[in-house]
């Protein structure tokens, strides 16, 4: 008996603060202009993806004391883009990333319900939480968290907003001229939410919006994390990058859906993934090596195995051999405000390996970190890479992705214009937009998850 | 009779359906719309085509009452809206000259956040943007965020030595947030993004600025992550009827919205914030004082009073304001802004009564009346919003060049 074939969901992230977008290219346009993110949110529209997705920053990266600066660096506001973007598309779905450690539920459910409301549903929340006292500088009410209490503030951050979103019914504005009746209820919006995070109670000011909530994303690995999607969000990002990998971690998340009583379709899983078309496989290839010599520069490369080592590596030569010391150990003094220095959780075991792949294969520091570094791509010709997105797709490795392109504004209208089609002829990505909120696009329905209290 | 030959300024203030709380009953209003980007594109794109500045967007993070302790009960009456920065923003796309300007609760807000999006703003709209800042005192909001409990409002009103006390703190709160609001859009010199292909560097970070904030109530180190924005620094506005708060736009902002109720009040208040801006070291720098007025418009001055008579009959009671109401035809308010203008006014922010009727009145009768008296543009002459007020783009503070 043959599986069903699965529908792919696609997004389009626009490029943020990191090394991944060759600044340096001639075709690179602005990083911060509107324009650039309109380019890229029409861009989208036109191919029929799913949504556009932000990041969010609070702080900029700071290595051995100074702010960094060979990335891209400087962003812009994610609600007050999206809202904007919501003017110049029609049926994208608009997502962003939201800090729940420096914000207060009261503020985030008003304007994401307003978000919704003004993008006729089409909002979406990525829910991730800081806790270091570096980003907590910037906020008047600092907000520094223990790592272990992180995952609870969040998901009493989330039951709080929860609490708002769900706080109108939704039929209170009757707004009847005539009998001059403009609210069905005295007092709506009223909610009581008494945890040790939050004290708060009074009435929500802001109606129900049309998707009743925003789309939750969830980004995380841990076992916190992972039990934090199940519970608790309509689609998760992940970096698992090759087919076995992203088969193992599927089947895991989906596994735990069923405790909280959701069926397995209720939440997407989708990789960040970047690509490469070429005429031939062997030109998006070389491409793909240029791409990635331009994205990590020998300056790069040390600040990156700094970012590892956690000390200062300035004297060594890029395309030498690694470092003999061994990284410090204890707190990363070296690079702040980078997500990648969390992900190494035990340097020495990470720097062993990486010594043992330069011995192996006689790699350079920069031959190196481009090898290690590099996210999953997808590198081919418009037919290899669709064949490959889709292989993975039906291989319950991803329910689709979300594509990073390496150039700002343009990176994907290759893509859009060449991979897309192939992939509506194949019968795994939709024509047209078949509903007109984000819930639809993503085929969540319309049912609601409510966090466990 | 003298006339100012100094161009009026001219700014519109969009609140639900209108300033009187029957607005949402009238033929012409939206009352099902109020939360959805067409109506506020419609009034916004309404207010462009009268060449005005700017709207200004009303805001609060509590539902409308007549009561600051929580919601009154009353289901006759407009309730709910959305954030004002995110109308704004949506709103930017559609328009090409007017002014935006949201209205923002610095009380419970972070400076920080409301920075980069207000300089967001400002990007998003080429050049458009500035921000309201508000100061909450309703019990019901601090409830909302649980995070400061504010003493209550002293039954003997502001006037008391309590009410004194609270006005202060807040209000120098206030000044502070805005403080931090600049520094945060200087903290990125204009040309800090530099793309040098041979360094390998993006940015200039001797150009980016660690703003170091310490305050009595709080820090903020900075930069912003978000840089500078077109107009260097977006016009900040705040409304203001006493003492503490004429400190804060004489020292902190670029424009006082003001409520005086004839010329002679307007000119006792235009020269305390006067006095104020020198006692604050700014003399030499612009700050527009606007006069903020109610309006209600119609081709005869029985027309206009007979018309808010009817709404308030339907609201049960006569309407009332802080600012003065004025009911006559767009000429009768051309007369009247003339002559408030005469005593040191620089500008005025209009309420309509009603919407879409009082705003259309404003744009397709005030506007030209005041046009045929020489004393309104008939074309927007400049790109930004700093432009349309003649306030210069600030140099930035941390610029060592």
């Amino acid at each position: 008996m043959t599986k069903p074939v699965k529908q792919i969901h696609l997004a389009a992230h626009f490029p943020g603060v990191n090394n991944n977008t060759v600044w340096s290219d001639p075709a690179a346009g602005s990083q911060i202009d509107f324009s650039s993110f309109a380019h890229l949110a029409r861009t989208a529209e036109r191919a029929k993806f799913d949504f556009l997705f932000l990041a969010e920053g609070l702080r900029l990266r700071e290595q051995n004391g100074r702010i960094y600066d060979l990335d891209v660096v400087g962003r812009p506001d994610t609600f007050t883009v999206l809202s904007a973007l919501a003017a110049v598309t029609g049926k994208l779905g608009l997502a962003g990333t939201i800090n729940s450690t420096f914000n207060e539920p009261y503020e985030v459910a008003r304007q994401f319900t307003s978000l919704d409301h003004l993008s006729d549903g089409r909002a979406a929340w990525n829910v991730v939480t800081s806790w270091d006292e570096f980003t907590g500088q910037n906020f008047r009410r600092g907000g520094y968290l223990a790592q272990e209490d992180r995952y609870e503030r969040a998901r009493q951050f989330l039951t709080a907003t929860w609490e708002l979103f769900d706080s109108w019914r939704g039929d209170e504005i009757v707004a009847d001229k005539d009998s001059g009746v403009f609210l069905s209820d005295p007092a709506p919006g009223g909610f009581d939410h008494h945890v040790s995070e939050f004290d708060i109670r009074g009435h929500f000011d802001v109606p129900r919006s049309p998707q009743g909530r925003p789309v939750i994303f969830q980004a995380g690995d841990s076992e916190q994390g992972r039990e934090f999607a199940a519970s608790s969000a309509d689609a998760i990002f992940t970096r698992h990058g090759t087919l076995e990998d992203g088969r193992v971690f599927y089947a895991d998340v989906k596994r735990r859906l069923a405790a909280y009583g959701r069926s397995h379709d209720e939440l997407k899983i989708l990789p960040g993934v970047t690509f490469v078309l070429g005429d031939t496989d062997a030109e998006a290839q070389e491409k793909a090596d240029v791409i990635r010599r331009r994205q990590v520069s020998g300056q790069t490369a040390i600040k990156l195995l700094e970012q590892l080592w956690n000390r200062d590596l300035s004297s060594y030569d890029p395309d030498g051999p690694l470092p003999a010391v061994e990284p410090l150990a204890g707190e990363n003094t070296v690079a702040r405000g980078r997500a990648s220095v969390r992900m190494h959780r035990d340097p020495t075991a990470t720097a062993a390996r990486w010594r043992a792949l330069a011995e192996a294969k006689d790699l350079s520091i920069r031959e190196l970190i481009i090898e290690v570094t590099g996210r999953q791509s997808f590198i081919g010709t418009p037919a290899r890479v669709a064949a490959s997105l889709n292989e993975f797709v039906q291989a319950d490795a991803s329910d689709g992705f979300i594509l990073t392109p390496h150039l700002t504004p343009g990176g994907l209208d290759e893509f859009a214009d060449t991979v897309v089609p192939l992939l509506q002829e194949r019968g795994v990505f939709r024509s047209e937009y078949e509903g007109d909120t984000l819930r639809d696009h993503l085929g969540l329905g319309a049912r609601v998850v409510t966090p466990a209290r | 009779m003298s006339r100012s030959p100094a161009p009026l300024h001219l700014a519109v203030a969009l609140d639900g359906a209108g300033w009187h709380p029957a607005a949402w009953r009238e033929p012409d209003a939206r009352p099902g719309e109020l939360f959805t980007a067409r109506y506020w594109t419609d009034l916004v794109t309404e207010a462009e085509r009268g060449l005005l500045d700017f709207v200004t967007i009303e805001d609060a993070l509590s539902l409308q009452s007549s009561r600051n302790t929580g919601p009154d009960g009353r289901t006759d009456q407009v309730r709910g809206r959305l954030d004002a920065v995110l109308i704004a923003a949506r709103v930017a796309p559609l328009t090409r000259h007017i002014g935006l300007v949201p209205t923002a609760v610095v009380t419970h807000t972070e400076p920080f956040h409301l920075s980069k999006a207000v300089a967001t703003l400002d990007h998003v709209s080429t050049g458009r943007a500035g921000v309201r800042v508000k100061v909450s005192v309703r019990s019901d909001e601090s409830a909302h965020f649980g995070r400061r409990a504010l003493p209550p409002l002293p039954e003997a009103g502001w006037e008391s030595p309590g009410g004194q006390v609270l006005i202060k703190e807040l209000f120098d709160e206030a000044g502070d947030y805005v403080e931090v609001l600049r520094r945060l859009w200087d903290s990125w010199e204009d040309d800090a993004e530099i793309r040098d292909l041979r360094t390998g560097r993006f940015i200039d970070r001797d150009k980016l600025h660690y703003i170091d904030f310490e305050g009595d109530r709080f820090r903020v180190k900075g930069p912003s992550i978000t840089p500078r924005p077109p107009q260097g620094q977006p016009v900040v506005a705040a409304l203001a009827h006493r003492a503490e708060p004429y400190r804060l736009v004489a020292a902190s902002a670029d424009i006082g919205f003001v409520t005086p109720h004839d010329t002679a009040d307007a000119r006792t208040i235009t020269d305390r914030i006067r006095a104020a801006q020198t006692a604050a070291g700014r003399a030499d720098e612009t700050v527009h004082v606007f006069g903020d007025l109610v309006v209600f418009l119609d081709a005869t001055p029985e027309a206009a009073a007979d018309r808010k008579a009817r709404l308030d009959g339907r609201a049960g009671a006569e309407y009332t304001s802080d600012a003065r109401i004025f009911t006559g035809t767009p000429a009768g308010l051309a007369d009247l802004l003339q002559d408030l203008q005469q005593a040191g006014l620089t500008g005025f922010r209009l309420r309509p009564g009603t919407l879409p009727h009082d705003l259309a009145q404003i744009t397709r009768h005030l506007v030209p009346e005041l046009q045929r008296r020489g004393a309104f543009r008939t074309t927007y002459g400049a790109r930004t919003l700093r432009g349309l007020l003649g306030l210069p783009r600030p140099a930035n503070r941390y610029a060592t060049a």
